[in-house]
């Protein structure tokens, strides 16, 4: 075969499965804005007869998807928040802080992730029943607060700052806190965006455990409430994909801008073993 | 080490530590515990009705029908969806990775966007697109004649329809770390193959194929982890049908915990289920190790 001929193929070929791949992602733009009923015809059309905005509005006005929007919204970023707070510091302590029994405490870690999570649901679910926090957004964020995963990655990151570099300010007289603070925070600039982006993007998709914690309506998150709908909704496709374009939309467009630290992340997550 | 950073150490590792401890390893053995006990809707009302049961759950589970229904379809996932969807990636990155591919970056997001999707919302999206009258597969498949389909109905293809489902999920996951692992390999040993008259084929099975093999098992490993904890695709999809052909055990565990709250079995359900993947696992590190040495 050629060069050109072997190009033509293989360009070809990408761009054919790339078309097959976004797809259902620009099936579901186009019949958002459809007439309610109109995507239930054969031959399936492609796009509206005539774009309407109905099923966003309806999506909203009666559905009470602005509700769980605010939901997801909160809890995702809530528990971004939570995620730096407890494993930035003790990735950093892994990587740098020399402490009696690091090397086995964090081989025990690692031992954990072979324990599917799913595991500890059941008693987690009674453990937060009894202290009064199923039904509450508490609830869905204890759990996710700190992960062997979040601690690995900033680990992995961590371990390439120069010691000397820690050294020379502690001579200084700096403590620790001031050295965490003022030298090792703003090294670890680039792994502290990936990881607010995997904790973002894994509580916003999230869906058993919140299914199973928050059990009342006006809590629920978009996933929650969008399989909920759709088993009460089956017939009005073109509602439904309103729904999906409002749920998918923002971690689609979060990934867009920050593509370059999710892959890093998942690069680094894929050489644990 | 001096002593302030020892101290520091474990300061600075035990707020995550203290939360792994009492929200994760504390539930696991608890877990284990419940799956001894007869906890039901009466223990969730008084903890005194709660009583030992031994294995008995266990013993019960396997006299169930529908277990082993649900582990035979996770298994049919697993075994349908893991080869397809490791094919898959690394068909894709072999064509991203091509020295006369254009606009890769574009391509590689293309085919990655899949991956961040909520889950829940793309299963709605194939939900239509799989419907028997009016979905686009049945009407693309039309284009070469071939009968609707009744994806979703069919206790014979709700299984293999949800796997399709999955492969378009995930497949961009791996893609990307074959990609990278790729793109590891140095250009030398094709070379030197070249030297040797080593066709494409050859070169492929003996630089590509020889390059990649660790990256393959941990990439298999991983993804049939992964496939083990079917439950929202059937959540959304079937709910479990048609003919309970696409209950998979974590829906089975779901149902037993969270419907009829005999969270005792549920514990069962859920050991068995990580037991299972623990034996996969052991056994597929137990065939790369014998491979990689052969």
């Amino acid at each position: 075969m050629s060069r050109r001929s072997a190009a033509i193929t293989i360009n070809g070929a990408l761009l054919a499965i790339a078309l097959i791949t976004l797809c259902p992602l620009l099936w579901m733009v186009s019949v958002s804005f459809m007439r309610p009923g109109e995507a239930s015809s054969f031959p399936p059309p492609f796009l509206p007869a005539q774009a309407t905005l109905a099923n966003y509005r309806e999506l909203f006005a009666q559905t009470g998807m602005g509700r769980h929007f605010a939901n997801s919204l909160f809890l995702a970023t809530s528990a971004t928040a939570l995620s730096l707070l407890f494993n930035v510091s003790a990735g950093y302590a892994f990587a740098k802080l020399a402490f009696a029994g690091r090397d086995r405490v964090f081989r025990v870690l690692l031992g954990a992730l072979i324990i599917p999570g799913q595991v500890a649901m059941i008693p987690l679910f009674l453990m937060l029943k009894q202290i009064g926090l199923v039904n509450t957004y508490a609830g869905v964020l204890i759990p996710t607060m700190a992960n062997v995963f979040g601690i690995f990655l900033v680990r992995q990151y961590a371990m390439s700052i120069p010691d000397e570099l820690l050294e020379a300010a502690r001579v200084d007289g700096a403590g620790e806190v001031r050295v965490f603070r003022s030298i090792v925070l703003p090294a670890l600039g680039p792994i502290l965006v990936t990881l607010a982006i995997f904790t973002f993007l894994g509580s916003w998709n999230d869906f058993l455990w919140p299914l199973i914690v928050l059990g009342d309506d006006k809590l629920q998150t978009l996933p929650v409430a969008l399989a909920g709908l759709s088993r009460e909704h089956v017939q009005d496709s073109e509602l439904m994909m309103a729904g999906s374009v409002v749920t998918l939309l923002p971690v689609l467009a979060l990934f867009l801008v920050l593509q370059r630290y999710y892959i890093q992340g998942l690069l680094a997550g894929s050489v644990k073993g | 080490m001096r002593g302030g950073a020892g101290r520091a150490g474990w300061l600075f590792a035990s707020p995550a530590l203290v939360v792994i401890a009492v929200f994760f390893f504390l539930p696991v053995l608890a877990a284990l515990v419940l799956s001894v006990t007869d906890f039901d809707l009466y223990a969730l009302a008084d903890i005194g009705n709660l009583r030992f049961v031994g294995a008995r759950n266990y013993l019960r589970l396997f006299e169930t029908p529908l277990f082993w229904k649900a582990l035979g379809n996770t298994l049919l996932f697993v075994v349908l969806g893991v080869p397809l969807s490791i094919a898959m990636s690394l068909g894709t990155a072999l064509l991203l990775n091509a020295g006369v591919t254009r606009l890769k970056g574009i391509f590689r997001t293309a085919l990655f966007a899949p991956v961040v999707t909520t889950l829940v919302a793309v299963a709605v999206i194939w939900k239509y697109l799989l419907h028997t009258r009016y979905g686009l597969i049945n009407y693309a498949l039309g284009w070469f004649g071939i009968d609707p389909v009744d994806w979703l109905g069919d206790p014979n293809w709700a299984m293999p329809a949800i796997v399709l489902f999955a492969v378009w999920k995930n497949y961009g996951y791996n893609m990307v770390i074959f990609l990278a692992a790729l793109q590891n390999i140095p250009p030398d040993l094709y070379e030197a193959a070249r030297v040797d008259g080593a066709s494409a084929v050859q070169q492929f099975r003996f630089v590509t194929l020889s390059a990649l093999a660790p990256t393959l098992s941990l990439v298999g490993i991983l993804t049939m982890a992964g496939y083990f904890q079917l439950f929202a695709e059937p959540y959304v999809m079937t709910q479990g049908g048609p003919l309970q052909s696409t209950t998979s055990v974590l829906y089975f565990m779901y149902e037993e915990g969270f419907k009829w709250w005999n969270l005792g079995s549920a514990s069962a359900v859920a050991f068995v289920l990580f037991l299972i993947m623990f034996a996969v696992t052991l056994l597929q590190f137990y065939v790369a190790r014998r491979w990689s040495r052969a």
